[in-house]
């Protein structure tokens, strides 16, 4: 410990590498442009990155228990569109739970697939990605959602409204946050999920009912879309069809930015808050030094690889260390 | 042997990890041609004396020294290239590749372009094989082979290079006597052909019949090094635990209570056939038989991981079907399992979750899990199974072999079952805890448990059943009361050579 060695700087490195890099883009973009760190593009940050902030703590708990999530995105498009086009036939008060219901089923479907079929998770979502996709398209004829009166609906408060000065995505995001939170730390269901995701045999071995966490990992995760979907609408109050496209990326950026494995096992509610700000700042950032928007996809791709590069570099050092 | 000089020699090597002094100031030499043992309690440091031999740490201070050289020991790919082969105590191998890969990964024979040269690996391997006698060959993949195998694909790896020393971290904990022979042989050639070799092992018989000298750590430091020949079992143990000890067996003469398992005709697939015994409370039955007699695939069956193909279980008198681990586990039924990386333990989680694990739900206290009962059954198994670890908090990835056992052993105690069944349960154990967890298991019983234990040692069969069922190849060849039985009639019985009473 007195003296680290090169192996040991290697490992801190690997496991500081994501907040090093990030206090580098901060300095960075400050340098660039002042605004960046001012309160209000703080604040713009943290609002813009609720949506797929919520979505992220759902897909947390996949990854945890050892899956992938890549249908979350289309998943999300799905129900901006339902809950929009309820919300003008039945309204809203009936428009919300059906919207939740619709989304949880195909939560509880790709849960089935991949914990009780023991499907491989990759293929299942990244299948369901479309799937989802077509079924949107099919109940909307691919038309854009709008809800006619917009003014006068109180369906408005989630995605504009504010509560003591905070803008009501930011508050649902930190309070589901805090609940999921305690959720995975706190509960036997979370205990269980860390235990299925760094070793099944063993989580089998001790009683524990793998696919059924497995789907209620997935069952989670669609609840998180369907709020974040929630949020989306009530924001516009109007949508196209592809809405959600290419959050799945962005959403599971953050995820390991925030130190999940994709080996499952580990990362946190907290840390992955912290991905989702990560990568809030950074794409803001971009966009404030005046890159253009589609360099965020190759930006975000490359932070992608990097942590994953990250993780695996930082198992090996400690695989290596582990084998007795 | 003195005027030579050492193959190897450490000095004063020190390794300390955060709340542990894993190596206080080691020594120790070992010669050219040598079989060097490395005894010491569960934790007492010497997978980690062996791992900064092999490059995997660096040590806080001290010196490697090979053949006169001080070397400084940087990677295990730059040991090996220095003749330092390490054979490890947990299998370290890709199981999606085959055997050939596996031994040479890292160093497969090339042709131009840098394309595999896959003939010669092939020959190459299969002629090290050939040396090991083994039922496998290069192009089997690892992961289809049995756990004692996939050792000897360990054992293989030393075979490859010009090794000046080899060393083994308890190489036999999970091989066959027919295996173990074939492996002594591997040792006593290398050691002809001037290799010093270390050799890890909690096996008394082992460390008496192979090895030349033995050096004891306890707690992190170097107690002493005894010539084989001139010592004994019993000094040995002092050196190492500090005490004698005490092997007698408690028989306390409590009554048996009702059949709490009772087992009829179980059949499963080609595993086992129409297999029947029962286990009363306050009993311990045995299970003795050779690796693959289906040992593990009974109790498998009774623990929920496998559908018998035809028989009955009755729990208490009454028949059940048990379709899974969680389902035994509600009816009083726990599996301490023979695996412990695999099946028994999630590496990275700590040592408390662990252990409370299977009863995480039942512990919590409303919604929420319950840390300070937890924490309560982790303090009340750390100090009867005398588990060494800085916390509870500790990754039980870091822990040595022998407390990662004992993590396993408490968890499947502490749910206070009414049928515990354990697998091979002192695999890896030293000497005193050995002993210890007999001494439970037979406490176990007198408090009125049903204790089924199998083994493949014969004196800890020996020492702790009441009954002893012998198996041979998926059948059940005879039942022995601990009056009866003998070693001869045993290995007689798991050999298949007693005429085959049917027992009904
Ligand atoms: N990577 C690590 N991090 C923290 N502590 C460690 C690590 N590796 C080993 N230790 C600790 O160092 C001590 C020595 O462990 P070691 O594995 O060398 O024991 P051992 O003598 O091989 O025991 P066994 O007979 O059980 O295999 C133990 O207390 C162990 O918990
Ligand atoms: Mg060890």
């Amino acid at each position: 410990m007195e003296s680290m060695s090169k192996a040991g700087i290697g490992r801190f490195l690997a496991r500081q590498g994501i907040l090093i890099a990030f206090a580098v883009f901060i300095i960075g973009f400050t340098l660039a442009n002042g605004r960046f760190l001012s309160p209000e593009n703080v604040m713009g940050v943290v609002r813009s990155s609720a949506i797929l902030g919520v979505m992220a703590l759902g897909v947390t708990f996949v990854v945890i228990s050892g899956n992938l999530d890549l249908s979350v995105g289309s998943m999300m498009s799905f129900s901006t569109i339902v809950v929009l086009d309820l919300h003008d036939k039945i309204g809203p008060v009936l428009a919300i739970p059906a919207m939740f219901v619709m989304t949880l089923c195909l939560g509880a479907f790709i849960g089935f697939l991949v914990g009780y079929l023991k499907l491989n998770s990759l293929i299942v979502t990244l299948g369901m990605l479309s799937a989802i996709h077509g079924l949107t398209l099919t109940y909307s004829g691919g038309q854009n959602m709008d809800i006619a009166d917009k003014e006068g609906t109180w369906f408005s408060v989630f995605g504009q409204g504010s509560a003591l000065g905070i803008p009501v995505p930011i508050l649902i995001f930190l309070l589901l946050a805090a609940l999921l939170g305690i959720v995975l730390a706190k509960t036997p269901f979370g205990r269980k999920v860390y235990a299925v995701g760094g070793n099944g045999t063993a989580a089998t071995f001790s009683g524990i009912k793998r696919a059924r966490i497995v789907f209620l990992c997935y069952v989670m995760s669609s609840f998180c879309v369907a709020v974040a979907g929630l949020i989306q609408a009530s924001r516009s109050l109007g949508s196209q069809n592809t809405v959600g496209q290419g959050l799945e990326l962005d959403v599971l950026a953050a995820v390991i930015l925030g130190g999940a494995s994709l080996l499952g096992g580990s990362g946190t509610i907290f840390k992955t808050v912290i991905g989702v700000l990560i990568l809030g700042f950074i794409q803001n950032g971009l966009l404030l030094v005046g890159l253009q928007f589609y360099v965020q996809f190759v930006v975000t791709w490359a932070i992608i690889i990097l942590a994953v590069w990250l993780d695996i570099a930082a198992k090996r050092g400690k695989l290596l260390s582990t084998i007795a | 042997m003195s005027d030579q000089t050492p193959a190897l020699r450490l000095e004063g090597i020190v390794k300390t990890f955060p709340g542990v002094r894993a190596l206080d100031g080691v020594s120790l030499s070992v010669m050219p041609g040598e079989v060097h043992a490395l005894m010491g309690e569960n934790g007492a440091g010497k997978s980690t004396l062996m791992k900064v031999l092999g490059g995997i740490y660096q040590p806080q201070e001290g010196r490697i020294i090979v053949e006169e050289v001080p070397t400084v020991m940087t990677s295990p790919l730059q040991a090996k290239s220095k003749g330092i082969v390490f054979i490890h105590q947990e299998l370290s191998l890709a199981e999606e590749l085959t055997v050939a890969e596996n031994i040479y990964l890292g160093e497969l024979p090339r042709r131009s372009f840098g394309r595999v040269d896959w003939e010669k690996l092939y020959t190459q391997t299969d002629a090290i094989l050939a040396k090991l006698k083994v039922g496998f060959n290069a192009k089997t993949i690892v992961g289809d082979l049995s756990i004692a195998n996939q050792q000897m694909v360990e054992i293989a790896r030393a075979l490859t290079v010009d090794a000046k020393a080899v060393i083994f971290d308890e190489p036999t904990a999970s091989l066959t006597d027919a295996e173990k022979v074939v492996l002594f042989d591997v040792i006593s050639d290398l050691q002809r052909q001037g290799v010093g070799i270390i050799y890890i092992s909690h096996r008394m018989e082992e460390i008496f019949k192979i090895t030349d000298r033995i050096s004891v750590l306890r707690d992190g430091s170097y107690r002493g090094t005894l010539e084989t020949r001139n010592t004994t079992e019993e000094e040995v143990t002092q050196l190492m635990i500090g005490r004698a000890l005490d092997l007698s067996r408690n028989e306390s003469n409590h009554e048996l209570g009702d059949v709490a398992l009772e087992v009829r005709g179980l059949s499963c697939g080609h595993m086992f056939k129409d297999v029947s015994f029962d286990v009363r409370r306050g009993e311990v039955l045995g299970f003795y038989g050779l690796v693959g007699a289906g040992r593990t695939e009974i109790v498998e069956t009774l623990f929920g991981l496998r559908e018998p193909s035809g028989g009955k279980i009755l729990l208490d008198g009454e028949e059940v079907r048990i379709s899974s681990p969680a389902d035994a586990i509600s009816k009083g039924i726990s599996l301490v399992p023979e695996d412990r990386k695999g099946q028994g333990l999630v590496l990275g989680m700590n040592c408390r979750d662990n252990m409370t694990l299977p009863q995480v739900g039942e512990l919590s206290s409303g919604p929420f899990v319950a840390p300070g009962a937890e924490t309560a059954i982790f303090d009340k198994y750390k100090e009867k199974l005398d588990i060494r670890t800085p916390g509870w908090k500790q990754t039980v990835g870091n822990l040595s072999g022998g407390n990662q056992q004992k993590i396993v052993i408490a968890k499947w105690l502490s749910m206070h079952p009414k049928v515990l069944i354990v697998d091979e349960p002192t695999r890896g154990i030293d000497v005193g805890s050995k002993s210890e967890i007999h001494n439970l298991i037979r406490d176990l019983a007198a408090q009125g448990y049903a204790v089924i234990v199998v083994s493949s040692e014969m004196p800890e069969v020996l020492h702790v059943s009441d009954r002893i069922v012998a198996m041979f190849s998926g059948r059940v060849m005879r039942t022995f009361t601990s009056e009866e039985v003998t070693e001869e009639s045993l290995i007689q019985a798991i050999s298949g050579i007693t005429a085959t009473e049917k027992v009904a």
